[in-house]
């Protein structure tokens, strides 16, 4: 796909509805009605002063029923990630810092530039117009960061479904150039290769447990939700033989190393002490029940280098301020049958294996 | 590996040498076992100490028959069922609670007893049933919204009392005699509210010791060494290396509130049969909050999966790759046994953190 892109969503943010300005435009409502996704002046008040008004640019100013993307002859990357987390605001971020963050990164570990977003939001009935200018203050606060624009959007309003919290949920689609002379995949890992991490581990699952559960930890852990687009381009930039890189989200960094042993076909050594978690992180898993290697991150990034290239890229993430606790915490083998393996703090040895579903806390 | 854990290694190794034969020791709670291999301590230990799993994973003890109760009363017309996680999948005759969910039935997953009584606030047209599940542990909370539901007078409330106690179910397994056990890793959540009293009868009937210890890997390691000296010295003390957080009397607050609430019953454990006085009942004045007395409810019988050998695996009897379904028919995705199922089972461990035999491949 090259040449110019057209983004195309059905039902746009003018939906084909004439958005009539009248002078009682101040706030009528403090809550999300079913009304304000009926495609009428509730709607286009909503549109114009919640969503547009944060987002505002050059793109989404002309309210066209899709954005005109000027392209090179670049690769265009595309990608597509749903957000549905509960609580919508946790310590550390909310779920429209992850709606940009995630969709970010999905395009930045696939090498690529991001270039330009979609949000499609869901809103439930009686969301309060609070909370959903709040999240929308941390997409672009969000977006800002990682020097990407929401150039189209699409907003649906459904009925209330239960008694509880009034939901939000977010699509972002995205876009990316790819760089030139770009090459990540897992077909490249060979044994030998080495196995880095940009920092702490685990934070953003924990933090979203930690509200969920109504647990309370004496330091205050935050998720790690973050645009690492300028990490990688910083790595990249450098020609460091960066063979594979993956964010690891849900499933953890488990996830990820399960990834390289069954598409690699290779195995996968860790060191337990050389992975970067918080004292805080570490109890607050162990309490729960979980295994830190498989909680979610939304900050976190598993690259896989060349040996050679291993202390260039350490300190290549060291000197951004998303690596800063980056380590190297493993490397790839050819021991059969492809596994991976954690050395343990305690000295011992043990398999490490992707979630089967999502990990519950314990009962007891 | 730091230091101290190298020291509790050789100590470890130096007593096992001089205690020549083999010992066997049981960790009674899920917690410590699934500590032992997420830990890769089992992998450590010397050639004839041999750890066996007890009956402490409050998921894996429960009998069937209050499974099928639990999905026989979500069936119910009008009934919230409020479960925590942990007990979804586990299969009773007829499917599991997660299966039933997905038809529609009204099943909630909450992560405290307080939420069960907030739905049946919330749902006053409704009935909430509290599906009340765990040891010492979680019981005192059940006490709890018993109590507030009495005072409030929320008569849209009743429980499934599953609840067991730890102490009667050790005892029982060294009346049985099945399997020689030369002591007890006792758990520290269930003594901080029992405290280190409790096992003294353990102890001094039967002559076997018990050390509580935490779930930090050092902590394993010092209890495991402490057991070892004290089975090659012959003695059989209750001891503590938990001393931060458990004391000898334990949490007396919290057993008060039980004693009010409830009275021992004998109840029916998974393959253990019925222990006397191992379980808990509602006392006459708060019977009104029985959830099987509330629907003229029985319980049944238990028809476990033929296969199915979890019951040999929570008394010691057998390790779960002795099962003839381990890791063919039943697996943490298809599980037909609750120690497949619960995160702090035995046979879920011993899946996710042991080496595939030689010749299964992958990761599984």
């Amino acid at each position: 796909m090259r040449g110019v892109v057209q983004v195309q969503p059905t039902g746009g943010w003018n939906g084909g509805h004439t958005v009539t300005v009248t002078s009682a435009a101040k706030r009528t409502h403090d809550r999300i009605v079913v009304a304000h996704g009926g495609g009428g002046e509730l709607m286009g008040r909503l549109i114009r002063d919640h969503l547009l008004e944060p987002l505002r640019n050059e793109t989404l100013a002309g309210l066209t029923d899709g954005a005109v993307l000027p392209w090179s002859s670049d690769d265009v990357v595309f990608t597509t990630d749903s957000y549905v987390v509960t609580p919508i605001e946790f310590p550390g971020g909310d779920i429209g810092r992850i709606a940009v963050a995630g969709t970010v990164n999905d395009l930045c570990v696939m090498g690529a530039e991001p270039v330009a977003l979609s949000l499609g939001l869901i809103l439930e009935e009686g969301l309060a117009l609070e909370t959903l200018d709040r999240v929308m203050g941390s997409i672009r606060a969000t977006a800002d960061e990682a020097g990407v624009q929401v150039v189209t959007g699409d907003t649906k309003v459904i009925e209330r479904r239960s008694d509880g919290e009034s939901g939000l949920f977010i699509n972002t689609a995205g876009v990316g150039r790819r760089l030139p002379n770009t090459r990540l995949g897992l077909e490249r890992v060979a044994a030998g290769d080495v196995v880095l991490i940009n920092g702490r581990i685990a934070e953003h699952g924990l933090a979203v447990m930690s509200v969920r559960e109504g647990i309370e930890f004496d330091t205050k852990l935050g998720s790690d939700a973050a645009p690492l687009n300028g990490l990688v381009r910083t790595i990249l930039d450098s020609g460091v033989n960066v063979k594979f890189m993956r964010d690891a989200t849900r499933g953890g960094i488990a996830g990820v190393f399960a990834d390289v042993a069954e598409t690699a076909g290779l195995s996968v050594e860790v060191d337990e002490q050389a992975i970067p978690l918080s004292t805080t992180a570490r109890h607050a898993a162990e309490m729960l029940g979980l295994d830190p290697l498989t909680i979610a991150n939304e900050g976190k990034l598993v690259l896989v280098v060349a040996a050679e290239d291993a202390d260039r890229a350490l300190g290549l993430c060291r000197s951004h301020v998303l690596g800063k606790e980056a380590a190297i915490i493993g490397r790839v083998t050819d021991a059969q049958p492809a596994l991976v393996e954690l050395l343990t703090t305690a000295g011992g040895k043990r398999v490490v294996q992707r979630p089967y579903g999502e990990d519950l806390p314990r009962i007891c | 590996m730091s230091d101290r854990i190298a020291t509790l290694r050789e100590a470890l190794s130096e007593l096992c040498g001089r205690g020549g034969r083999r010992i066997q020791l049981m960790e009674v709670c899920g917690t410590h076992t699934v500590s032992i291999f997420r830990s890769g301590i089992r992998a450590l230990l010397p050639e004839n100490l041999r750890l066996v799993s007890g009956p402490g994973c409050p998921v894996c003890v429960t009998a069937q028959r209050h499974i099928d109760a639990a999905i026989e009363l979500a069936t119910q017309p009008g009934v919230i069922l409020a479960t925590y996680g942990d007990m979804m999948r586990v299969p009773g005759r007829s499917g599991s609670l997660e299966k039933l969910r997905g038809t529609g039935a009204a099943i909630h997953v909450i992560n405290s007893a307080e939420k069960a009584l907030e739905l049946a606030r919330a749902n006053p047209d409704r009935a909430v049933v509290f599906l009340g599940v765990g040891f010492e542990t979680t019981a005192p909370a059940t006490a709890a919204v018993v109590l507030r539901a009495a005072e409030e007078g929320i008569e849209n409330f009743t429980v499934l009392m599953c609840h067991k106690l730890v102490i009667p179910a050790m005892q029982a397994l060294l009346e049985a005699g099945d399997v020689p056990l030369d002591g007890f890793l006792a758990p520290g959540h269930v003594s901080v509210i029992i405290g280190t009293a409790a096992y003294e009868p353990v102890a001094r009937e039967y002559g076997r010791p018990v050390v509580v210890a935490g779930f930090e890997p050092q902590q394993v390691l010092t209890a495991l060494v402490a057991l070892v000296k004290q089975v090659v010295e012959q003695q059989a003390a209750v001891e503590n290396v938990y001393t931060a957080v458990v004391s000898a009397a334990g949490n007396t607050v919290a057993r008060e509130l039980m004693d009010r609430v409830f009275v021992p019953e004998d109840t029916a454990w998974r393959e253990l049969g019925v222990i006397p006085a191992s379980g808990l009942a509602l006392r006459s004045e708060h019977r009104r909050f029985d959830a099987l007395r509330r629907f003229g409810l029985e319980l049944g019988n238990d028809a476990d999966h033929p296969l199915c050998q979890c019951g040999e695996v929570i008394t010691g009897k057998a390790e779960p790759s002795e099962c003839p379904a381990f890791g063919d028919e039943c697996t943490p995705l298809n599980p037909i046994g609750p120690c497949m199922v619960s995160s702090e089972g035995t046979c879920a461990a011993w899946f996710k953190y042991n080496r595939p035999a030689v010749g299964t491949g992958g990761t599984r």
